[in-house]
């Protein structure tokens, strides 16, 4: 329970930050707040309104948070061992909040019940703290004329930054590469190509991972939050 | 109103890769090369995302603005320290603005 309010407020500066940046980029309100509340996947979401921002191809936009969403997908087939439900409708339920937070908090537990008590607990702080505060900074934003002024434009890169900076401390030289790759690719391509597509194509820096030895696992398994390390902690 | 189908459309999608996971088979997870790729992908994406957000100029430009690069690297800094995330969100806008009230 710890973990799961520390993450809860970690989590809500988060939300805050979406929110805020959702306005800067064009979206209403109501959209900032329906994304949070049903996408539920922060980097996927930073991304797609990144693209929004920038005027680029939504779809582009769509394929990049679906590409970052897709870990989403592997911490399910983890998960589905570890909380042990045989019914299809409870699994449909639990789907929805299969993240990296809720993730880490369940696979860090020692047995079945309280794996299912922690997933639960820490989706439901988190949920709602992600939609309320997401809320929050939307209508704040709203009422900011000059987004320049208040320097939210450094906002986003920011909080990639803070997403991706754990897994750069953890990783070796490879995981710099892969990274400096993406960078390059998608700053090579960005005069040429439509705004989005850039980093889509930056996703093919990661096919470097399939080179020689296997790559230490920096996912939820490696990192358990240990409560007092509020990066590890936003990595959705 | 396209912006909307785009949200609903993404926000289904990011639900049923989640559903995936619970639902598909375990053996996947076994797939040593599919795990490898699927574990980089999310580094590229976010090193891209940075880099590609904080030089974004006119249209489809690059561009170098100082209080932008300045924000960037008080994130830099507050993470290199060790700060919390709203800490880091909060020197980057707060340098920024800093530097553009200073005509940067």
């Amino acid at each position: 329970m710890r973990d799961s309010l520390g993450i809860g407020i970690a989590v809500g500066a988060a939300g805050l930050a979406f929110g805020t940046a959702a306005v800067a980029a064009g979206l209403s309100p109501a959209q900032a707040v329906f994304t949070s509340m049903f996408m539920f996947t922060g980097a996927s979401q930073f991304a797609l309104i990144g693209v929004v921002a920038g005027g680029g191809s939504l779809v582009a936009g769509a394929l990049g948070a679906l590409l970052l969403g897709a870990r989403n997908t592997l911490y399910g087939l983890r998960l589905a061992d570890v909380l042990g439900r045989r019914s299809v409708l409870r699994r449909a339920v639990d789907a929805h909040g299969v993240i990296d937070e809720t993730t880490a908090v369940a696979l860090a537990q020692p047995d079945r019940a309280s794996a299912r008590l922690a997933f639960t607990a820490t989706y439901a702080v988190l949920g709602t703290s992600w939609v309320v505060t997401t809320l929050v900074g939307a209508l704040a934003t709203e009422r900011v004329s000059d987004i320049g002024a208040l320097g939210l434009d450094a906002v986003g890169p920011a909080i990639f930054l803070a997403l991706l900076w754990p897994r750069l401390r953890e990783g070796g030289a490879r995981t710099w590469l892969i990274a400096g790759l993406g960078a390059g690719l998608a700053l090579a391509a960005t005069p040429l190509l439509p705004a989005g597509v850039p980093v889509l194509l930056a996703a093919s820096a990661a096919l470097v991972a399939l080179v020689g030895p296997e790559m230490s696992v920096t996912g939820p398994a490696a990192s358990a939050p240990d409560g007092d390390d509020d990066n590890e902690a936003v990595r959705s | 109103m396209t912006l909307w189908i785009v949200l609903v459309a993404t926000a289904a999608g990011c639900y049923l890769l989640k559903f995936a996971g619970l639902a598909a088979p375990r053996r996947l997870l076994d797939n040593v090369w599919l795990r490898r790729f699927a574990t980089a992908v999310p580094l590229a994406l976010l090193a891209a995302l940075i880099a590609v957000e904080a030089l974004r100029g006119e249209g489809q430009a690059l561009a170098w603005d100082t209080a932008r690069m300045g924000g960037v690297g008080a994130a830099v800094a507050a993470l290199a320290l060790r700060a919390p995330f709203l800490v880091v969100v909060l020197a980057a806008a707060a340098v920024t603005a800093g530097l553009r009230a200073l005509g940067l």
